[in-house]
């Protein structure tokens, strides 16, 4: 990987969010705004796809069950070139293609459907015992949040990747602490994630969910490892953009023209101190 | 073309065996078909898919959220999954995920529901299924079948392996009474009319045609000619089949092993309202929950009878001919 081109790939994929967002006049920038350097180093160096052809059969899928944050998806497969960045302007608005909560029938280059919590690990592990089944070279990438892992069907989906030994399916937590209604400590806490996966049976790596060289590194480790993984991105809620990482309730924000115009001029400052330093 | 056996009787397979022989042999022609259960190869009868198809079998056990879900995943990838489990489980446990994971995004899932209604017999009221129908009738592009008997299984597995999009099989796992011949033929979404008749028509399905066909022969005593329709597929439902035999008759009864609300008596209430309206009357379940007991202790504690059919069809012909004198 080029690391300045992924993170310039990730600021990319922020401020395309954000004035997405600022379209629609509100969103879910919290959570999609912790993703967005993941995605950056899944669809510039990690993910074997082809975005003229969204189902080529041995395509890489990726499987974004945290679906609220769809917004930050459609940023990084404009950015990938999947569609015209001006769609993204039409997010949310009366017969879009692209609504809050992922579509596979609405949205070029989105795999499976999302936004129910918790369906979407068993989705991916069935798109991975298909490709199995039908022994398609492919990995499937599936991004849970850490508050969506309260959800029970999870725990189911994460004992059958066990017992199965799926090798073809990798699942990345979002693990920035915090759901709709607070911290997830206060609400319903997690304990040791970790350790949880790996009584479960995986292998859990624990990255820094915001550098994309740590992020590269742990999902190359576990697309070629011979055993089921995840990786834990240890994130910030709204990382990234100023106005909401620096609020506490940043799940669901009111944006404005003006709040994404100076978020992305901060955006464009912090990458280029980043590069440079 | 004869649809009917002259003497019904007990099948000597279970309806579970017959199931199993029929994804078998759709899986021989399609290698797309694969099977998932939640820990109920036995009881649902297709251990010998896993036997014949070892790499096409997934038992995924005691987790039917998970199971549903990774079918709808499957599909997406080009295979066939045909999910078992018993009917309370199949629809009502993961409702969500069918409509989700499944329906809302038009995959191509075949949901398998074991033990309609009164047919869990010992299993009780945690295990009987009323409200499986009315559940998946709700779901956009859900195709919903019940059969009467063994005969339908080998169209019906075909049928659902043919054609895309989310389908519910509900039936006994167990022996029932055959009443179709060997020749009988089913069109999905076509009701069979299986007698003539002129006062009432019975609309049923399930274990309640066998019923059906009984009321009519009490009926025939008392010099009543109700015509009786399997109506096999409840959604989409065969309009057309409803409102002719409302013409025809002036009176409608219809009879399922499930709740009075949403199910085959709902549906035809609604095309009847909106199309042509007449008397109807409906043998169902009403406001109640399963409980142990034979089949036939439970058809008599429900009202699911020959008896009680008939003598709501004499009640619908009253009313018919009272409306006829106003």
């Amino acid at each position: 990987m080029d690391k300045k081109v992924t993170m310039s790939a990730a600021a990319e994929i922020r401020k395309l969010t954000i004035t997405a967002m600022a379209a629609a006049g509100y969103g879910h920038i919290g959570g999609s705004m912790s993703i967005c350097d993941t995605l950056a180093v899944l669809y510039t160096d990690i993910l074997n796809i082809d975005p003229t052809d969204c189902s080529k059969r041995d395509r890489d899928w990726f499987v974004l069950s945290k679906g609220h944050c769809g917004p930050a998806l459609y940023a990084a497969l404009s950015y990938r070139g999947y569609f015209d960045k001006e769609l993204l302007k039409t997010l949310n608005s009366n017969g879009t293609n692209l609504p809050s909560h992922c579509d596979r029938l609405k949205t070029a280059g989105v795999d499976l459907s999302t936004g129910s919590l918790g369906q979407g690990l068993s989705l991916a592990v069935g798109a991975a015992m298909g490709n199995r089944l039908q022994r398609i070279d492919s990995t499937v990438f599936v991004m849970v949040g850490d508050g969506e892992l309260q959800e029970g069907q999870n725990w189911e989906a994460i004992q059958f990747i066990a017992h199965w030994q799926l090798d073809n399916i990798v699942l990345l937590v979002d693990y920035n602490r915090r759901q709709l209604d607070g911290f997830t400590e206060d609400i319903c806490k997690p304990f040791d994630l970790r350790e949880k996966f790996t009584a479960f049976g995986l292998d859990a790596a624990e990255v820094g969910g915001h550098d994309v060289s740590e992020i590269y590194d742990a999902l190359l480790a576990a697309k070629s490892s011979k055993k089921p993984s995840v990786v834990i991105l240890n994130t910030e809620k709204g990382h990234g953009c100023y106005f909401s990482e620096t609020k506490e309730f940043n799940h669901y924000m009111v944006i404005s023209a003006e709040m994404a115009a100076s978020a992305i001029k901060d955006i464009d400052a912090r990458l280029r101190d980043e590069i440079s330093a | 073309m004869k649809f009917l056996l002259d003497n019904p009787k007990i099948d000597e397979h279970e309806m579970r065996a017959v199931y199993c022989d029929a994804l078998i042999s759709a899986a021989r022609e399609n290698s797309r078909i694969v099977a998932v259960d939640a820990d109920v190869q036995y009881s649902m009868g297709t251990k010998r898919f896993y036997d014949v198809f070892p790499e096409r079998g997934i038992n995924c056990g005691i987790m039917e959220a998970h199971g549903v879900g990774m079918c709808a995943g499957m599909s997406a990838t080009g295979l066939i999954p045909f999910f078992h489990a018993f009917g309370t489980f199949a629809t009502r446990r993961v409702f969500d995920q069918i409509f989700i994971s499944c329906a809302y995004q038009k995959l191509n899932v075949k949901i398998i529901g074991g033990d309609a209604g009164v047919t869990a017999t010992a299993n009780g009221g945690t295990h009987m299924p009323f409200e499986d129908m009315a559940l998946m009738r709700a779901v956009p592009g859900a195709t919903v079948i019940e059969p009467a008997d063994t005969a339908m299984y080998e169209t019906a597995v075909k049928l659902m392996a043919d054609t895309y999009g989310v389908f519910y099989m509900r039936s006994s796992r167990r022996k029932v009474t055959r009443i179709y011949s060997d020749s009988a033929k089913f069109t999905i979404g076509k009701a069979n009319l299986l007698e003539e008749g002129c006062d009432v028509a019975i609309v049923a399905c399930g274990i309640m045609v066998l019923e059906a066909l009984r009321a009519r022969e009490m009926l025939l005593e008392k010099g009543i000619s109700a015509a009786v329709l399997d109506m096999h597929t409840i959604k989409p439902l065969d309009e057309e089949a409803i409102v002719k035999a409302a013409q025809n008759c002036g009176a409608v009864v219809t009879a399922e092993n499930h709740n009075a609300i949403g199910g085959l008596g709902s549906a035809v209430s609604e095309v009847l309202s909106e199309k042509y309206p007449v008397p109807l009357e409906r043998v169902a379940v009403f406001e109640s929950f399963g409980e142990v007991g034979t089949q036939d202790y439970l058809q008599e504690r429900f009202h699911l009878t020959a008896r009680d059919i008939a003598e709501k069809a004499e009640k619908c012909i009253r009313r018919k001919n009272e409306n006829s004198r106003h």
